[in-house]
C-alpha cells in the first residue's frame, strides 16, 4: 500500500484536529536497507548538531547509508527541523550480557541523543521503518514528505489537537520506539504513575507527552518480558476487580497476578490506541470505553480507525464494520 | 417544488446545512442526501418537519438539538445521533456508535442494529415530551445511565446478543429501560432495578414493536410473544442519601 | 452516646431589656431558632446558622449571635473543623456538604499584589473629567486586518467573529434558577440590563419572564443539558459551555429533587420533584477533540452567530486546557477560580482541589500569548473576586472581564452563611419556598445590584485613571502596573510581576 490513501483517510478527521501536528509511519519501507535500523532525527540545525550524533553513533556500530530525508515546501508548513535518516548497524559485541544486544543498542542510542544532544531528536529507530511527521494538517504533512511515494504493508497515521506543545514536531504521532510505533487519541490520566514505572526500568520520557510512555510500556512488556500483545493490553487495560472476582479461578488468578505485577502499567484515563511492531498491530481502548475506535476488514486487510467514514473512504466495500469492546485487543497479524 | 436532492460528496458540513436549511425554508418536504461520508452535525438545530433520507455514514451529533424533522439513515452512524433532541425522528438502516441519544428530550431514534456505549445516557422527559430509543441489536455498557426519563427499548435477541454488559440504567432516576429476555442483576448499575414487564408496559412497547418493524420491514409478531424485563429505578433519589451537612 | 453532643457554632441571645416579644424574629427565621411561648421568648441556639435575617429584623437591636461560644481544646492540627468533620462522619457514613466558596485559609494572593499610581513622570487622569474606556468586548478578535483602499474609500476586508460589547467589564456569573429563586435571577438580569452587562443563565434554562432581558444573558448548556433546545439557544445572547466549576473540579452538580418546583421543572424541562443531576463530565466530551464538535454543533445550530464560552475549573494544567479551548472554535475562555462560590459541594473539593484564579489567569494569559493565539479568545476570571480592586488587579494579570457571584448575591442581602444547600435561604435567595422567594424585591434588588456594579466600576475608572490609563484595554495583561507583596519568587514568576520595591 502506498500512502496515498492513507492520507485520504486522514483527511476525513481534519475536524479531530487543530492542524499542529500529524504523522504516519510505513512499515516495509526501505527494503534495500531491511536489515538497517531506518534511525530518524529532527536536526534543528544539521551543521551544529549532526557531528555529535554522527559521533555517538559510530561509537555503537556501523553507518551503513544515510540521507536527509527528502520534503517538498508546503504554504502553510513552516520547516523548522531538518528531518534526516540513517541506516545503521550495531555491534552486538558492544552489549555484551545482552540477549538483544543490537535492540539494546539502539534503545541505548535514543535516550542518550534526546536527552544529552540539544537540537537533535530520534524520533524513529526501527527496522525498515520510515516515520513521517512536522506540525500541520495531515494532508499537509502528507505531502510535505510525499509519502505517496512510500510504500509499507502496514501504515499508521494521526491527526494532532495539541493543548500544551502546539507546533512541536517531536509532538506529533506516531511515536516510535525500535520496531514499536504508537498512535493514541485521549489522554492518560496515570501518565506521571506510568513514567516512574517505565524510568525505573531504564527508559527515559523526553517527549513531554503521555504517549510516548505506551511505546516504552509495549516494549517493555512484550520484547523485554516477553509476554503476548493479548497480556500486554490486560496489563494496559486489565478486567475490573468485581469482574475477576466472577472468573474461573485460573483465569482470575492470572488476571490477579497481571493486575498486582503490572499495576503501575494500568493505563487510566479516555484512550484509544493502535501499536504496530513489524509482525502485528494491536488496537485498543481504556476500560470504560471513553474513545471510539472502530475496525473493519476487507480481504486480508484489517483497518483501524476512529471512524468509520476513514475507513469507507479507503475501502469502499469494507463488509463488517465493528466497534471493539472496552480494553478488547484488536490484533492483525502480518500473513506472508 | 416538493424534494430537493443534494451530493454531499466532498462538502463540508455546514455548507451542507447551509442547502439542508435553505430547502427547509423554502418549503421542500422530502431532502435527500447523497454520497454522505463522516459529515458532522447534519440536521443541527434544524426545525420544521421535512424528512432527510441520508445515504452514507454521517458523522457524529446527526440531528443534534433538533426540532421537529426526520432523519433516515441508509448506512451507520458514528456516535451519538440524537443528542440533546427536541422532537423528530431518526432511523437508521445500520448501526450506531457511542452515546446514541445523549440527552435526548424528545422524539424517536430507531437503529436497526447495534448501538455503542453508553446510549441514551442522560435522557429525560417532561410533560408530553417522552423520547424513545429503540436499539434492534446489541447494546455496550452503561445502557441509560443517568437516565432521567423516556424509554430504552433493546429487542436483540439474547440467543444472538447476550446480556453481559455492564452497568445497564446506573444512576438511572426516571424513565424505563425494556429488554428483551432476562437480566442478571449483576449488570445492573447503581440505582437500578428489574421486574418483568407488565401487561400494561407491554402496551406501551407493542406500537414501538410495530414501528420498528414497519421501518426496517420485519414482522413484528414474534418480538411482540417475547418476554421482557424492565429497568426502572429504585428511587427517584438514588444518591439522595450520599451527603450530610456541614 | 459514643460522641454525644458537639458545642453549638453560634450562641444567641436576646437582651430581655430590648426585647419587645414582637416576634418578628421568629417569623423571619426559617430554621426555627425562636420561639415565643407564655410571652417568653425561647430560643434554640443549635438550629442557628448567623444568616443574620433576625439581627437584620429585630427593631430594637436585641439579638446578639456569639460564634463558637464554647472552645475545643486549642491544636494547630486538629483544629475545630477537622474534629467537627470527624464526629460528624463517624455518625453519618456520609460525604460532607458545604455551601459557598473556599473555606481554609490559603492566603489570597490578591491581597499581596498592590496596584500601581502616577506621580511626576506621567499625570494621573481624572476619571469624571476625562474621557475614561471601560468598554470591553468579548470575542475573537482577527490577528490581521485585511483593508481595501480604493477611489470609494477603505473597506474592511476581514469578517468580525460576533462579540458582546459591555460597557463595564464586571459581568455576573451563572446562577441557575433551581439554585437561586427567580426572584433573585430577575434582580440580576436588570441589574446587567441597566448596566450595560450580562449575566449567566446557570445550567437551569431561562425562565419565561426573563425573556425580556435575553439580550443581556448569556445561555448555560452544561453536562446535564437541562433547559437546552434550539429556542433557548437562540434567545441568548452568547452561549456558555460550563465544562467544570472552581468550587468543585471535576464532579457534577446535584439540584435535589425539593427544589425542582412547578416553575423550575418547566424551565428545566423536567418533571416536578425529580432530582436534576449533572454528570461530572459531558457525556459528548471525552476529549479536547469533543469539546471542539461541542463547540461547533453549538455554533452550527445557531448560524455561527453567536459566541460561544467555555468556562472550566482553574486546575494545574489550564494553561494547556485553555490552550486547547481556543483553538476549538470557542470565543471565550472563563477560568472559575478555587474560590468560586457554589450552593452545594462537597467540603472535600471546595477546600481542597483547583488552584487559585490569580495564578491560573496569569498562566493562562501567558501561555496563549506563547501559543500566538490570545487573539482568538478573550478571558474571563471568576471564583473570589470581591472588590473593584479584584478587579483591577486580574485584568492586570490578563483577564478581559470577570464573573461575580457571592459579590453580587451579597448585594442582595446575603451574608454567605454557606447554607445555601438547605434551601430555606432566609433572603428569598437561595430557596424556592414561595414565602422565602417573596421577600426578595426585584424592584429593590436590581437597584442594589446595580448599584454594586456601579460603585465598582467608578473605581475601577479612579484606579485606571491614578494609573494613567484611560482605556480597560491599557491595563489588561499590564503586569508591569502590579508588585508582590511578599510573595515568594516561584509565585512571582508565575504571576509574572515584580517584587515591591523592584
Amino acid at each position: 500500500m502506498d500512502g496515498a490513501n492513507i492520507r485520504k483517510a486522514l483527511s476525513m478527521m481534519d475536524e479531530r484536529g487543530s492542524g499542529e501536528g500529524a504523522g504516519y509511519v510505513a512499515y516495509g519501507a526501505f527494503p534495500e536497507f531491511a536489515e538497517c535500523y531506518a534511525i530518524h532525527v529532527f536536526f534543528d540545525t544539521v551543521h551544529e548538531t549532526k557531528p555529535a550524533v554522527d559521533q555517538e553513533l559510530a561509537k555503537w556500530g556501523t553507518i551503513i547509508h544515510e540521507e536527509e530525508i527528502p520534503t517538498y515546501e508546503q504554504q502553510n508548513l513552516r520547516k523548522i527541523h531538518t528531518p534526516w535518516r540513517y541506516f545503521f548497524l550495531p555491534d552486538p559485541h558492544l552489549m555484551p550480557r545482552s540477549t538483544t544486544p543490537e535492540d539494546d543498542i539502539v534503545m541505548h542510542l535514543v535516550m542518550k541523543v534526546n536527552t544529552t544532544i540539544p537540537g537533535a531528536l530520534i524520533y524513529s529507530s526501527g527496522k525498515n521503518i520510515a516515520l513521517f511527521k512536522a506540525s500541520g494538517w495531515p494532508e499537509e504533512v502528507a505531502d510535505f514528505y510525499r509519502i505517496q511515494d512510500y510504500k509499507g504493508y502496514l501504515w499508521l497515521g494521526h491527526n494532532r489537537y495539541p493543548t500544551n506543545t502546539p507546533g512541536w514536531w517531536g509532538g506529533a504521532h506516531p511515536f516510535n520506539l525500535l520496531h514499536w510505533s504508537v498512535v493514541h487519541n485521549g489522554e492518560i490520566t496515570s501518565y506521571g504513575t506510568n513514567r516512574r514505572y517505565i524510568e525505573s526500568y531504564g527508559y527515559r520520557c523526553s517527549m513531554f507527552t503521555d504517549t510516548e510512555v505506551v511505546a516504552y510500556l509495549f516494549d517493555l512488556l512484550v520484547r523485554r518480558h516477553q509476554l503476548s500483545p493479548e497480556i500486554a493490553v490486560k496489563a494496559l487495560a486489565p478486567p475490573f476487580w468485581d469482574d475477576i472476582d466472577r472468573m474461573p479461578e485460573k483465569v482470575a488468578r492470572l488476571n490477579t497476578a497481571i493486575r498486582l505485577t503490572y499495576g503501575p502499567a494500568l493505563m487510566n484515563g479516555p484512550f484509544a490506541i493502535v501499536v504496530a511492531r513489524p509482525d502485528a498491530i494491536v488496537g485498543f481502548t481504556d476500560r470504560i470505553k471513553l474513545r471510539p475506535l472502530v475496525t473493519g476488514t476487507s480481504g486480508s486487510k484489517l483497518y483501524i480507525s476512529s471512524e468509520e467514514a476513514a475507513i469507507r473512504i479507503m475501502e469502499p466495500g469494507v463488509g463488517d464494520i465493528t466497534m471493539p469492546r472496552a480494553g478488547e485487543p484488536i490484533i492483525g497479524r502480518v500473513v506472508a | 417544488m416538493n424534494t430537493v436532492r443534494i451530493d454531499a460528496r466532498g462538502m463540508h458540513y455546514s455548507l451542507l446545512n447551509t442547502a439542508i436549511r435553505k430547502a427547509v425554508a423554502s418549503g421542500v418536504r422530502e431532502i435527500i442526501v447523497d454520497n454522505v461520508m463522516g459529515q458532522r452535525f447534519i440536521a443541527d438545530g434544524l426545525k420544521g418537519d421535512a424528512t432527510l433520507t441520508i445515504h452514507g455514514v454521517p458523522g457524529g451529533d446527526l440531528g443534534m438539538f433538533m426540532s421537529g424533522p426526520t432523519c433516515i439513515v441508509h448506512g451507520n452512524c458514528d456516535h451519538a445521533p440524537g443528542n440533546t433532541m427536541d422532537n423528530g425522528k431518526i432511523i437508521i438502516h445500520g448501526s450506531a456508535g457511542d452515546a446514541v441519544a445523549h440527552s435526548m428530550r424528545g422524539g424517536k431514534v430507531f437503529v436497526r442494529d447495534n448501538v455503542g456505549y453508553r446510549a441514551g445516557i442522560h435522557m429525560k422527559q417532561y410533560m408530553e415530551k417522552r423520547p424513545v430509543l429503540v436499539i434492534g441489536g446489541s447494546y455496550r455498557a452503561f445502557l441509560g445511565e443517568y437516565m432521567a426519563g423516556g424509554l430504552i427499548l433493546s429487542l436483540g435477541d439474547p440467543a444472538v446478543h447476550p446480556h453481559t454488559e455492564r452497568g445497564i440504567g446506573s444512576g438511572i432516576h426516571g424513565g424505563k429501560i425494556v429488554i428483551r429476555g432476562n437480566i442478571d442483576e449483576y449488570y445492573l448499575g447503581v440505582g437500578a432495578r428489574t421486574f418483568t414487564l407488565s401487561n400494561e408496559g407491554m402496551d406501551e412497547i407493542i406500537p414501538l414493536i410495530e414501528e420498528y418493524a414497519g421501518y426496517f420491514g420485519i414482522d413484528p409478531d414474534p418480538l411482540i410473544h417475547e418476554s421482557y424485563t424492565q429497568v426502572t429505578p429504585s428511587s427517584s433519589r438514588p444518591f439522595a442519601s450520599k451527603y450530610t451537612w456541614e | 452516646m459514643t460522641i454525644g453532643s458537639v458545642p453549638v457554632k453560634f450562641r444567641i441571645t436576646v437582651d430581655p431589656d430590648q426585647c419587645m416579644l414582637c416576634g418578628r424574629c421568629a417569623e423571619n427565621c426559617p430554621y426555627d431558632v425562636f420561639r415565643i411561648e407564655n410571652n417568653r421568648m425561647h430560643v434554640n441556639s443549635r438550629k442557628c446558622v448567623a444568616c443574620h435575617r433576625c439581627i437584620a429584623m429585630c427593631p430594637r437591636d436585641a439579638i446578639n449571635i456569639k460564634e463558637r461560644p464554647v472552645d475545643y481544646r486549642s491544636h494547630p492540627v486538629w483544629t475545630t473543623e477537622i474534629r467537627e468533620a470527624i464526629y460528624n462522619q463517624a455518625r453519618t457514613g456520609k460525604i460532607i456538604l458545604a455551601g459557598m466558596g473556599n473555606a481554609q485559609p490559603y492566603p489570597v494572593i490578591f491581597d499581596s499584589l498592590v496596584l500601581d499610581a502616577c506621580q511626576v513622570t506621567n499625570p494621573s487622569i481624572d476619571p469624571l473629567r476625562e474621557p475614561m474606556e471601560l468598554r470591553t468586548y468579548l470575542g475573537k478578535k482577527p490577528s490581521r486586518l485585511e483593508i481595501k483602499e480604493d477611489s470609494d474609500g477603505v473597506d474592511v476586508l476581514t469578517t468580525l467573529a460576533p462579540n458582546l460589547k459591555l460597557e463595564t467589564p464586571i459581568m455576573i456569573g451563572h446562577m441557575s434558577y433551581g439554585a437561586i429563586s427567580l426572584n433573585a435571577q430577575q434582580s440580576i438580569a436588570r441589574a446587567v440590563s441597566d448596566m450595560g452587562t450580562y449575566m449567566g443563565t446557570g445550567e437551569g434554562g431561562l425562565h419565561q419572564s426573563l425573556y425580556p432581558y435575553q439580550s443581556h444573558m448569556i445561555v448555560q448548556v452544561a453536562s446535564g443539558r437541562f433547559g437546552v433546545d434550539i429556542n433557548y439557544l437562540e434567545r441568548g445572547a452568547a452561549i456558555e459551555i460550563k465544562i467544570g466549576q472552581g468550587a468543585k473540579p471535576g464532579i457534577g452538580g446535584h439540584l435535589p429533587g425539593e427544589k425542582v418546583c412547578e416553575d423550575v421543572s418547566c424551565t428545566r424541562m423536567i418533571p416536578v420533584g425529580s432530582d436534576a443531576i449533572s454528570p461530572a463530565p459531558h457525556h459528548d466530551i471525552y476529549s479536547i477533540e469533543d469539546l471542539k464538535q461541542l463547540v461547533r454543533s453549538l455554533k452550527e445550530a445557531t448560524e455561527w452567530k453567536k459566541p460561544v464560552f467555555v468556562k472550566i475549573a482553574a486546575v494545574h494544567n489550564a494553561a494547556a486546557i485553555a490552550a486547547g479551548i481556543a483553538r476549538s472554535s470557542a470565543d471565550v475562555v472563563v477560568i472559575d477560580g478555587f474560590r468560586g462560590g457554589t450552593g452545594a459541594a462537597p467540603k472535600v473539593f471546595r477546600d481542597h482541589v483547583g488552584i487559585p484564579i490569580e495564578a491560573a489567569i496569569a498562566s493562562v494569559d501567558a501561555k496563549l500569548r506563547a501559543q500566538g493565539i490570545r487573539n482568538q479568545v478573550s478571558l474571563i476570571a471568576s471564583g473570589g473576586i470581591r472588590e473593584s480592586a479584584d478587579v483591577a488587579k486580574v485584568i492586570a494579570l490578563g483577564a478581559d472581564a470577570v464573573y461575580i457571584g457571592t459579590a453580587a448575591l451579597v448585594a442582595m442581602g446575603c451574608r454567605v452563611c454557606g447554607t445555601c444547600y438547605r434551601g430555606l435561604c432566609p433572603w428569598g435567595i437561595a430557596t424556592q419556598r414561595p414565602d422565602l422567594v417573596a421577600r426578595l424585591d426585584p424592584e429593590v434588588a436590581s437597584k442594589n445590584v446595580a448599584n454594586l456594579i456601579h460603585a465598582w466600576t467608578l473605581e475601577l475608572s479612579e484606579l485606571m485613571g491614578a494609573a494613567g490609563i484611560n482605556s480597560i484595554g491599557s491595563l489588561r495583561g499590564n503586569r508591569d502596573r502590579l508588585r508582590g507583596y511578599l510573595l515568594d519568587e516561584s509565585m512571582m514568576n508565575v504571576l509574572d510581576v515584580k517584587s515591591v520595591g523592584a
